[in-house]
């Protein structure tokens, strides 16, 4: 018998796909390590002061997001097969005042990470030490309001802060290394992984550097991409 | 978590005073954080003293600015946001649109500067726009006192309610202050009834002294205090004088009118730029700002 992951099966019940490949979505293995291995978040306590903080800045194609969410159980299964519908509360990009366990309203590219670095602030002030999680995309990094917030984040020493940059090389102009270099210039805990590999991104995204913030490089680029 | 509250000191500058407000505020609750970017720093080393978790300079960074200031409003404190009115407003103003008002966040955005403060600095340094911009956004409230204490008053208020308010800081001032929000009715006529907005209440007054018009006079600009008006109207003549873009306020006495056939005339900074440079109340007069100018403008008006 073969046996179908419920987050395949999710997502098919969002795009009507006979057999539907999660390859296709090049933040699902992040958004699924995080939510299953290393957030401390649950539907029970999305209004608690102390948990874990995601932020999805990228809230392009946010097919993925809903169904991890969905299968940790923080909306109904009902909901996603009418996502994008006039009543729908998913829309093609989500809406923290319509999801339960959506952090921010995102879509337009470059505010979840300045978002990000004045949520660990305001955690910091209330002596709350909670993660603040902000996932980007590589070609996102092209909005200059990013570089703002990772030399504030440097700075002011945010070490609850973790950045994970969903790199496909989706960006025109490409930069082998550049993500990690400019974080690196600005003195962030830089670590590169396998974006599809699970253990590796576990483990870089579980590391709590002290004193600084923390960027997890995932790349996400298929074989086939790299040899044409 | 609240301490015992002694009334802030009192100055002449709203800038300093907007500073001091904020100051003691901080000091009152600890759920007020105070972001700022390198603007008005000389005024806030106190606050930068005492509470350095909760004032925060993110340097030259208007952009993130505004969403730090979001970010803090995500976690359930309530931020002040501050610097000139063209770098919060206007630079990062789709920061505003969505780190506040599409997350469904609030906070204090205060914009100092205005049409006019930086009258020797030009374009670049002034914000005849910002109101009208901030305007676009459902229910922001907006302020724009005319004296320190006003200030003083209306930073008070806006930090204790809730929702988005936008505090408009400027260094001219009106000779008498007003409290709480709505039109006052500063003087009552049987003609014409001209509405002052802000800092214009004095060349308002002076330019209407020897006519029998009915003078009102808010710093709360938005909401508009369309009841207000509707209860002191006489005769279906209406001046309206802000100092930032002319018309910006016209939909609303418009909206507060609107099955009263009535004549608006509507006076603020034109649209053109002067590429002076100079005092503030040169740019006044220039703009037709200045007590001739709004008489002149008014006679041709109610003539018509």
């Amino acid at each position: 018998m073969e046996v179908v992951d419920n987050i395949d099966r999710l997502l098919t019940l969002m795009t009507g796909d006979e057999k539907h490949d999660s390859a296709a979505y090049s933040t699902l293995d992040v958004l699924r390590v995080l939510y299953e291995r290393v957030l401390d978040v649950s539907p029970e306590r999305v209004d608690d002061p102390r948990r874990d903080r995601f932020l999805l800045s990228k809230g392009h194609g946010p097919a993925a997001y809903y169904a991890v969410l969905c299968d940790r159980g923080f909306f109904p299964e009902s909901w996603l097969g009418e996502w994008g519908t006039f009543d729908s509360p998913l829309g093609y990009h989500p809406d923290r005042n319509l999801v339960p366990g959506v952090e921010i309203s995102s879509g337009s590219l470059g505010h979840g990470l300045p978002l990000g670095v004045g949520t660990a602030l305001g955690l910091r002030a209330q002596g709350i030490d909670s993660r603040v999680v902000v996932l980007v995309g590589d070609a996102e990094l092209d909005e200059g309001s990013n570089h703002e917030a990772l030399e504030l984040a440097a700075a002011l020493g945010l070490d609850t802060l973790t950045v994970v940059v969903v790199d496909n090389r989706s960006t025109s102009y490409v930069v082998p290394g550049r993500i990690a270099a400019r974080f690196a210039t600005e003195g962030w805990h830089v670590a590169t992984v396998d974006g599809r590999d699970h253990d590796q991104l576990e483990k870089a995204l579980s590391e709590r550097p002290v004193g600084v913030p923390n960027v997890v490089v995932a790349t996400v680029i298929d074989e086939e991409e790299l040899a044409a | 978590m609240t301490v015992t509250v002694t009334p802030t000191r009192l100055v002449r500058d709203p800038r300093m005073q907007f500073a001091l407000t904020a100051t003691d505020l901080l000091d009152e609750d600890f759920s007020t954080a105070l972001v700022w970017a390198e603007i008005s720093g000389r005024f806030f080393g106190d606050a930068v003293r005492r509470h350095p978790d909760r004032v925060v300079n993110v340097g030259i960074r208007e952009q993130l600015l505004v969403n730090v200031g979001a970010g803090f409003a995500l976690t359930g404190m309530r931020p002040i946001v501050h610097t000139f009115g063209t770098f919060l407003v206007e630079r990062g103003f789709e920061q505003i649109k969505l780190g506040f008002g599409h997350q469904g966040l609030g906070g204090v955005l205060v914009g100092g500067g205005g049409s006019f403060d930086a009258s020797r600095g030009g374009r670049t340094h002034q914000a005849p726009g910002d109101v009208a911009l901030m305007d676009t956004l459902p229910d922001v409230v907006i302020h724009a006192p005319g004296t320190a204490e006003e200030t003083d008053e209306v930073l008070r208020r806006a930090v204790a309610a809730d929702g988005l308010h936008y505090v408009r800081i400027v260094e001219q001032t009106n000779a008498e202050s007003f409290r709480g929000p709505g039109l006052h009715v500063v003087r009552r006529g049987s003609g014409a009834t001209v509405i002052a907005l802000g800092p214009v209440l004095d060349e308002v007054l002076a330019a209407t002294a020897d006519r029998d018009v009915t003078v009102l006079y808010a710093h709360s600009v938005r909401p508009f205090d369309s009841g207000g008006l509707r209860s002191v109207i006489g005769t279906p003549d209406v001046v309206l004088v802000e100092p930032w873009l002319a018309g910006t306020s016209a939909r609303v006495v418009s909206d507060a009118l609107q099955d009263l056939p009535h004549r608006l005339l509507s006076l603020g900074t034109r649209r053109m730029e002067l590429r002076h440079y100079g005092t503030p109340a040169e740019h006044q007069r220039a703009h037709g700002l200045d007590a001739a100018g709004i008489r002149r403008s008014m006679e041709s008006f109610l003539a018509g």
